[in-house]
């Protein structure tokens, strides 16, 4: 058996195709759930880490720290086997939503946050001068700015959670990487991983590009 | 009898830096003062203080027109009666002229789009820049941005207008359509209260002229008397720096 054969056979990647892109939905609606509630989650976070009254700043503050820095296949292992012992029973996805939105709303609320603090206390001054309360000074000043600065990291971040969701593999979700591991011992042969694989480069690299570019228009803009 | 803006033994401390020593003014309704003095003075403080962009200790009060300037529900009805100009323009970015001058009435006020949208014209006409409205500001020179901050600040048919060093951030050629501008306005019977280093405009325009120093008003008389017979010597001193060469 050569190599071709062995990774890039197209009979068994022709058969396991049908899998791969069950698989593919799968994952594209874990990513697609997880990133928009860690947009939601981290804009939260975010106006409690910057506005709430201190106790509860402290603890918002707390928890983006440690989200961001517990390994997400951890905390997947404890929703998903730890918590049934305190009679908490997720399914699959939902376990796999959940970890990856709290930690994908803990970098998502440290981006924003870095969005805010970037626009100038002149902004903040004018609105406050002309008599805009807080709301308003968010909705309609603060934010619209604050978002097209950061589109490229949150698209970084959507990028992240993505590829992240190959994870819930292991709790049994069959995603993109469970089905081509499923179909790879089916066929006995790796080709469906080489498969994933290129389907996940077909989804994530045109974004990865995206933002590259979009960085450079940003910083252009300053100039 | 309290004046239209009423501020009394104003304290502000930075730190341990104690920026406003007790300053006691009253301002009448329609006045036009124009508050001048050297840098780090405290004049920029003193009206940031007015519309409490900056706090200030307890042992102080400010009035304006009887209404206390404290934090929470008022502060938004004092701000929304009293218009400010920045240094630094401050126009939003991402909206256009026309939008920036819509922006506040019809959050604050509730006014309609069409009636927000007729008065910002109407505001741009009387600045001088009616073609601009579709613009964005980073299209606009320092002069006309800051002229439409004015229109901004107009908008809210404000009872009184701040103006912080409005000409300090501007090239030279461009200080005198603000200034024309501000002059207009005084005619209005719109309470003025400007911190400047135009000499010409505080002896052509103000009411009264408030010299401080050290975070202190020195010395407070209408401009004739001011500029040609100043009482104090640091008056006198600052003057003879700022006019005399």
């Amino acid at each position: 058996m050569d190599l071709f054969e062995t990774f890039f056979n197209l009979e068994v990647l022709a058969r396991s195709f049908p899998m791969l892109l069950k698989g593919l939905w799968l994952t594209l609606e874990l990513g697609a759930a997880s990133i928009l509630a860690g947009l939601v989650l981290g804009l939260a976070l975010c106006m409690m880490r910057l506005y709430a009254v201190s106790p509860v700043r402290i603890l918002t503050r707390i928890y983006i720290d440690v989200f961001r820095s517990i390994p997400l296949l951890v905390l997947l292992i404890i929703v998903y086997y730890a918590l049934p012992f305190i009679g908490v029973r997720l399914s699959p996805f939902v376990s796999a939503m959940t970890a990856l939105t709290m930690v994908s709303g803990a970098y998502t609320a440290e981006i924003f946050r870095s969005g805010i603090e970037a626009i100038p206390k002149g902004q903040f001054e004018a609105a406050a001068a002309l008599g805009l309360g807080h709301r308003q000074t968010m909705v309609d000043v603060i934010l619209p700015q604050s978002i097209r600065m950061v589109i490229p990291p949150l698209t970084n971040n959507s990028i992240n959670v993505v590829k992240d969701t190959a994870l819930a593999s292991v709790v049994a979700m069959p995603d993109l990487l469970k089905q081509a591991t499923q179909a790879q011992a089916l066929a006995a042969n790796p080709s469906p991983l080489i498969g994933a694989a290129a389907i996940y480069l077909a989804f994530l690299l045109p974004l990865v590009l995206l933002v590259s570019r979009l960085e450079r228009r940003l910083s252009r803009g300053k100039a | 009898m309290p004046g239209y803006i009423s501020i009394r033994n104003l304290q502000k401390y930075y730190g341990h830096y104690h920026a406003l020593r007790g300053i006691d003014l009253e301002i009448a309704r329609g006045e036009v003062v124009c508050v001048v003095g050297p840098s780090g003075s405290g004049k920029s403080t003193l009206i940031r203080c007015i519309n409490r962009l900056e706090d200030f200790s307890t042992e102080s009060a400010i009035h304006v027109d009887s209404v206390p300037v404290l934090p929470g529900a008022n502060l938004a009805k004092v701000r929304a009666e009293v218009g400010m100009v920045f240094q630094s323009f401050n126009l939003f970015p991402h909206l256009t002229v026309r939008q920036n001058i819509m922006l506040a009435p019809r959050r604050v006020r509730g006014t309609s789009k069409t009636a927000a949208a007729a008065q910002a014209d109407q505001l741009l006409a009387r600045v001088g820049l009616a073609s601009q409205a579709e613009k964005y500001p980073s299209g606009l020179s320092g002069g006309q941005q800051q002229r439409v901050a004015i229109a901004r600040a107009l908008a809210m048919e404000p009872q009184v207008l701040l103006f912080d060093e409005p000409t300090s951030a501007l090239d030279p050629e461009m200080v005198g359509e603000v200034l024309d501008v501000m002059r207009d306005l005084a005619q209005t019977g719109v309470t003025m209260v400007v911190v400047t280093h135009e000499m010409g405009f505080a002896r052509q325009v103000a009411d009264r002229v408030i010299f401080m120093d050290g975070g202190e008003v020195i010395e407070s008389a209408p401009p004739a008397e001011f500029f040609s017979a100043p009482r104090e010597t640091r008056t006198r001193n600052f003057l003879h720096a700022v006019l005399d060469h």
